[in-house]
């Protein structure tokens, strides 16, 4: 087999080895468990101040617009914000737009609040809107009206029977809207029906392909912007940082940074390929150039 | 009359609605409150449209065993599983007037969320790694300038993106900072993609007010159905 053989070959290459050596790069470095530190970014550094500087008993909205397909990309930041909140005692009003942000919710009260913060009390520090249909429309409604649209919370219990409900009559009651957001509705219909006409400071984490359509929003009318689970390591870098007791259980409160080794390698991988097929590509191409040439 | 009473609602209605984002106060303000919630509404009731609207497709699909109606049987026998246990409060602690919610743990709607659409949603999601792997093996080859340009971008931004970026030109010393991958990384983010996207949505934004305003003239009738 002569070189040029082998090197069109590798310009040819079957997908399914890029699929292998996919597949290798998440196995291994998640069996070997790599990870790598984060240095946060000022994005991801202006949410965290932005909460770290609230005061406690200051209501922060909690937006999870997202579904199982980007769990394993936003779940690790939601939690995080979910614990930075509850560290500072800050009052936790969830809510979610689309169909499935209801059982994140859940999921995420179920794992954080209950097991890691068992003296938070439903009601008092934390609660649950539950999902409504009607996307931007939920939150030009709620902007001037909250109980127009929500009578119960998501247990079915009458909003006036929810202490921490005293004195909010719409989301202008909220010192600070935190969205977890995976597409339409999320992060820019809260920005554009909530944070800009109801003067509410928007910050939170989106799905990295969603963060390119996010940036022309900050810093004017978003306090930060996390972009996927990288975004979502550097806060848990900074919430190690800032609570000490977070480095106890890695497997629990660093799960961001986990996810971001088999990321990084994978990462490595695809750029290996795209080296390999461009100096094959090259190499061809120099190749037909002479042979043309003749 | 079949036409003429829905291009005046959405005269109305449009109308209504920019005037009360301009002047929010009574009766405007309580107007557009009152049109936001009708909307509401009728999305929830969009819902119900949507699922008779899966069920005639897929069911007619099957029906006529046209090619792939294996598919859509699975979607049609999966959808009305999912919608009567949800209904019926299937394994609710409690039974169906338990007071308890269609999602509480231990019910047969937590399982099948739990068990067959949470591992299928993310398994769909992981597999977008390996088509975009295959994808840039095939696509960014420095062909000409201008995908020269695109690879350079798009090396920047992977490697970037980890902490292999910092690792590698982390011994710059700190008057060269604005070399290291982290920086342009987020330079191309942060001044090239904001120029960028600013530009489209502007444009994008023009776009929508030309055409609301068509529509809401009634210029534009293409939503009513070309009957």
């Amino acid at each position: 087999m002569s070189f040029i053989t082998i090197v069109e070959r590798v310009n040819e290459l079957d997908k399914r080895w890029v699929f292998l050596g996919v597949a290798l790069a998440v196995v291994l470095s998640t069996i070997f468990g790599l990870t790598f530190p984060e240095i946060p970014t000022p994005m991801v550094k202006d949410i965290f101040n932005k909460v770290e500087s609230m005061p406690p008993g200051s209501r922060v909205l909690l937006p999870f617009d997202y579904d199982p397909g980007s769990e394993p990309e936003l779940q690790p930041m939601a939690e995080a914000f979910v614990r930075h909140c509850a560290e500072r005692d800050l009052k936790m009003y969830f809510i979610a737009l689309w169909p499935l942000g209801q059982q994140m919710v859940e999921g995420v009260t179920n794992r954080v609040i209950e097991v890691e913060y068992p003296d938070l009390e439903y009601g008092h520090d934390y609660m649950d809107f539950g999902y409504k249909s009607g996307n931007e429309g939920v939150i030009a409604v709620i902007l001037t009206d909250l109980k127009k649209l929500y009578t119960t919370d998501a247990h079915g219990t009458h909003i006036d029977q929810v202490p921490m409900m005293a004195g909010i009559s719409n989301i202008r009651g909220f010192d600070l809207i935190l969205t977890v957001s995976a597409g339409y509705p999320g992060m820019k219909e809260w920005i554009q029906y909530a944070g800009t006409p109801g003067n509410i400071p928007v910050g939170g984490g989106c799905t990295a392909v969603q963060a390119p359509l996010m940036y022309p929003y900050y810093p004017e009318q978003m306090i930060g912007l996390m972009g996927g689970i990288k975004a979502g390591a550097e806060y848990e870098q900074l919430l190690i940082g800032a609570y000490p007791q977070f480095k106890e259980d890695k497997r629990r409160y660093t799960t961001a940074l986990i996810r971001m080794g088999p990321q990084t390698v994978t990462h490595l991988a695809i750029i290996f390929f795209i080296i390999v097929g461009n100096i094959a590509y090259q190499i061809l191409r120099r190749h037909r150039g002479t042979q043309g040439s003749r | 009359m079949r036409r003429t009473v829905p291009l005046l609602i959405t005269a109305i209605v449009g109308a209504v609605l920019v005037i009360a984002y301009f002047i929010p106060h009574p009766p405007f303000d309580g107007l557009r409150e009152d049109f936001s919630i009708f909307f509401d509404i009728i999305a929830a009731v969009a819902f119900i449209l949507g699922g008779g609207n899966l069920i005639m497709m897929h069911g007619n699909r099957a029906y006529r065993r046209e090619k792939g109606y294996w598919y859509s049987l699975v979607t049609v026998v999966s959808f009305l599983a999912v919608l009567v246990i949800g209904l019926a409060k299937l394994g609710n602690p409690g039974g169906f007037g338990g007071g308890t919610s269609v999602v509480t743990e231990g019910s047969a709607f937590h399982y099948a969320y739990q068990h067959v659409f949470r591992p299928c949603a993310a398994t769909m999601f992981g597999l977008l790694a390996f088509y975009v792997a295959s994808a840039s093996f095939r696509a960014f080859r420095a062909k000409n300038a201008e995908a020269t340009i695109l690879l350079l971008v798009a090396f920047t931004i992977l490697i970037g993106r980890t902490f292999v970026g910092t690792m590698l030109t982390s011994w710059l010393p700190d008057s060269l900072y604005f070399l290291t991958i982290p920086y342009l990384a987020d330079k191309i983010m942060i001044v090239l993609n904001f120029a960028g996207n600013r530009a489209i949505m502007i444009g994008i934004a023009l776009g929508i007010i030309s055409t609301s305003l068509k529509v809401i003239i009634g210029i534009d009738r293409s939503y009513l159905g070309s009957d």
